[in-house]
């Protein structure tokens, strides 16, 4: 992977910068060691490590705005970093980079059910919000798979999604307000405990742009009330076609389920052997859940099961406790580690038109005969997420490479049939170079121009969602002009 | 006016302006400033419609009735039920797609499923220089760089002309029912509306009427699960006030919908977003001639004096748009709420870029 060089003359400058830094912050907030800023050496794309020049953990806005304006002033680019579970390498130092943590700052500011929003500072983990809210049966929607550990300021960058997001969208849709912190340290709040922020929609570009706007350092959370019940129902199909086939039907017909999920032989059969859920062993395995009241899931599940049955399904499962319902739910959830247990893997997030899964899962597993990489699916097929696994052997010299070659191909595919990238993992310097492949140099301008407004020296996040050759001009007049 | 009917002789004619353009939809929303009238209503026809992926692609200039009819045809609809303007403004012409996402325009469905630009997913627009730019795509969930599609829906048309948009559509439910509970002022009827949205009973709508003290309440869904929720809400509302089921709600909504309440009156028309809690204290500041209410409170339509500066007399956190007024009046106290300094330097900072000869709808929101 490429990374920009280091600037020498901020290596050079590492001491003078930490005292300035460690003069706004706590004295356990700067973190200066090399064997300790190693910890935030990569996220969870692990394949790529660069221990970055200096930590800094923050515990206040005003720091965050201290530590901003002293980088802004010394020209030093700074890593915005939540949980660090970023799949595409969104959190990845450069070794002239500071990173800013944000996990330390993790409080409930405030809830307001009368309202149904809850304030929180960013570090906070995304099911520790749910849990702030639990006593009174609320819950907040967006649920990423990794929703333990990360937090709401990645969540904010990479506008995650999750399983449920078919019904009740994702980050962007449920965020109604932010405390922003502009790389010149200034602070900014947009939108409010009210709907629709007033002017431009900043809050909806901020949303997803991978920390090059600003630091997000506290957000208002749309929070909903839970259903009364929810409950799966597995069915099985002897093709992937039929499956795919199967979702499309379910949604003509006007049922919305909250969440449709889709699992192929490999993932399967992974997903069994490290679960033991129970699963049947077939070619494609869909989860299908419904929420309401008890008669309105029955109902719900009833014209599923018509729809189902039309398809000729090799198994069909309805939930009849809590337990059961856990134990559908229990092998998708623990796919990726099913998968981690076999092999390394690499996990791919594009998206496609519903319509086209057929098509894509034959493609993509021709592409897998042909790199000679096995491929697990599973999915949000109510969405057209597609999460590929494909494994390889980290340490066959050449197999990271081979599997790259062919994720950047499936992900071309998904391009080409009127799809995109990434889906709700984020680009980070995964997809960096793919970028032109779904847009063109002026569709990129475009973006850029807005980096250009928020942080116009380029300081933030470097080396992230643009190919390198295309912001080279920016990022080298960004640091020239300290 | 200039009607471009292909992108390409829309980003010309942005590119060889001499002057401020107005650019507008089918000029329904009052969005009126001085300039060249652009309108994209020529920009006309749906591309792609596949209702098993719930996605539907136009041409900004679609009108709205024929993308509602079409989906109806599907068992689909617009689920964000974007208000009509005409009748609060008086003002003909056919409202279009484009002018919908540029206006960012919900209607009461809005606290339940999102705004319009919750359900926009992709644009293709002509920048202030004549450059076509697109962003988005037509899937679900796209996180593919940044998310121009969410700046370009709501800045009515000062960042870019729309040319094309891609969104969401849902199914129509088989059922709707509305509940009201009356004779409850509005203290009584903001906690009526907010314990049935934090109720788990899914609610699409939540208004109140002072004219007739009454807060209605409505859900949808499949026949039986209707039925069910509006027995739970009717009883669970009763302590508030008398609680019953509404036949026929379909027009009550739209009116709801549509600010029917004003359509005819003198006066200016300003809408407010608050927070719903605020609704009471806002409305003794506002002395407004006549209030309607939205989002369980949160939207608040005031009728008042011809020129009368409403934001002087607000203190709650929110924000106020003047929707009608005369140009005078639009020109002195602004439509668009302006921003505390750092955020309308943001503004003004896209602005310049994406329009750096400030030819597009010149003003208009700062």
């Amino acid at each position: 992977m490429e990374m920009p060089s280091p600037n020498p003359a901020i290596l050079a400058r590492k001491a003078e910068l930490a005292a300035r830094l460690s003069a706004v912050l706590p004295a356990d907030a700067l973190i200066q060691d090399e064997v300790e800023t190693r910890a935030y050496e990569c996220d969870a794309l692990t394949a790529y490590r660069c221990p970055p020049l200096l930590v800094v953990l923050p515990r206040t806005t005003q720091q965050v705005s201290e530590v901003l304006r002293i980088c802004h002033q010394e020209g030093v680019p700074v890593v915005p970093r939540g949980a660090g579970t970023s799949l595409a390498g969104g959190a990845l130092p450069t070794a002239d980079s500071v990173v800013l943590g944000v996990a330390r700052m993790n409080a409930v500011l405030e809830t307001d059910y009368d309202n149904r929003v809850i304030r929180v500072q960013t570090g906070r983990t995304n099911l520790s919000v749910s849990g702030a809210v639990e006593e009174e049966d609320f819950f907040y929607a967006p649920d990423p798979s990794s929703q333990l550990a990360c937090a709401i300021a990645g969540n904010i960058a990479m506008n995650s999604g999750g399983a449920h997001c078919l019904k009740y969208g994702v980050t962007t849709n449920n965020l109604m307000a932010v405390t922003l912190v502009m790389m010149d340290g200034t602070v900014v709040e947009i939108g409010g405990a009210y709907l629709d922020a007033g002017g431009l929609d900043l809050l909806g570009v901020i949303c997803g742009s991978e920390g090059q706007l600003g630091v997000v350092t506290e957000a208002t959370l749309r929070i909903l009330r839970k259903p009364e019940g929810a409950r799966p129902i597995l069915i099985g199909y002897d093709s992937n076609q039929v499956a795919g086939a199967c979702v499309g039907d379910i949604i003509k017909a006007g049922v919305l389920p909250v969440a449709i999920e889709f699992m192929d032989r490999p993932c399967i059969e992974a997903c069994e052997a490290f679960a033991k859920a129970g699963y049947p062993m077939c070619e494609a395995l869909l989860i299908v859940e419904v929420e309401g009241s008890p008669d309105e899931i029955d109902h719900q599940l009833k014209l599923i099961t018509e729809i189902a049955r039309s398809h000729n399904p090799v198994e069909l499962r309805e939930a009849r406790d809590a337990e059961e319902a856990g134990r559908i739910w229990l092998g998708r959830k623990s796919a990726f580690g099913a998968m981690g247990q076999i092999n390394d893997y690499m996990c791919l997030d594009g998206t496609i038109p519903v319509t086209e899964l057929p098509m894509v899962l034959r493609r993509i597993g021709e592409m897998s005969k042909q790199y000679g990489l096995d491929v697990a699916n599973v999915f949000h097929a109510g969405d057209g997420n597609m999460h590929p696994l494909i494994l390889f052997d980290a340490n066959k010299p050449g197999d990271l490479e081979l599997c790259e070659e062919f994720g950047a191909e499936i992900l071309k595919l998904c391009v080409e049939v009127g799809g995109c990238l990434t889906g709700e993992h984020g680009v980070g310097v995964e997809k960096r170079d793919l970028m032109l492949h779904q847009y063109t140099p002026e569709d990129l301008e475009a973006q850029l121009k807005v980096k250009d407004v928020f942080d116009p020296q380029w300081l933030l996040n470097p080396a992230k969602v643009f190919p390198l050759k295309v912001t080279e001009a920016r990022r080298v007049g960004g640091v020239a002009a300290q | 006016m200039m009607t471009p009917e292909t992108e390409t002789e829309l980003a010309e004619t942005v590119a060889g302006a001499a002057a401020p353009l107005a650019v507008c939809g089918g000029g329904t929303r009052g969005c009126d400033v001085a300039g060249e009238a652009l309108s994209t209503r020529a920009l006309s026809g749906v591309e792609l419609y596949e209702s098993g992926a719930l996605t539907l692609v136009a041409r900004a200039g679609t009108p709205v009735c024929e993308i509602e009819a079409l989906l109806a045809q599907s068992g689909q609809r617009l689920a964000f039920e974007p208000m009509d303007h005409r009748g609060v403004l008086a003002t003909d012409g056919v409202p279009t797609i484009g002018g919908v996402f540029a206006a960012n325009v919900s209607g009461p469905r809005r606290i339940q499923c999102g705004a319009a630009r919750d359900f926009l997913l992709g644009v293709r627009f002509v920048d202030g220089t004549g450059q076509v730019v697109k962003n988005g795509g037509r899937v679900m969930k796209n996180v593919t760089g940044y998310d121009l599609v969410k700046l370009m829906a709501g800045a009515h048309g000062t960042l870019g002309v729309l040319s094309e948009v891609s969104f969401k559509v849902l199914p129509i439910p088989e059922a709707q029912a509305t509940v009201r509970v009356a004779d409850v002022d509005l203290a009584l009827a903001v906690r009526v509306m907010s314990a049935a949205l934090g109720s788990p009973y899914d609610v699409s709508g939540a208004g109140y009427d002072p004219d007739t003290r009454s807060a209605h309440i409505r859900v949808e869904g499949f026949a039986g699960s209707v039925g069910y929720r509006v027995d739970r809400l009717c009883a669970e509302l009763a302590r508030f006030g008398s609680a019953e089921q509404l036949d026929g709600s379909a027009e009550l909504w739209r009116g709801i919908r549509d600010v029917a309440a004003f359509q005819g009156c003198e006066g200016d028309v300003w809408r407010i977003s608050v927070k719903p809690s605020d609704a009471v204290a806002l409305a003794d500041q506002l002395q407004a001639e006549a209030l309607q209410f939205d989002w369980g409170g949160g939207l608040v339509w005031a009728l008042v004096a011809n020129g009368t500066d409403l934001r002087a007399r607000m203190t709650v956190p929110g924000h106020a748009t003047l929707v009608r007024g005369s140009a005078e009046t639009r020109l002195r106290l602004r439509q668009f709420q302006p921003q505390p300094a750092p955020l309308a330097a943001i503004s003004e900072g896209l602005r310049a870029k994406f329009d750096p000869r400030g030819i597009l709808n010149a003003g208009l929101m700062g």
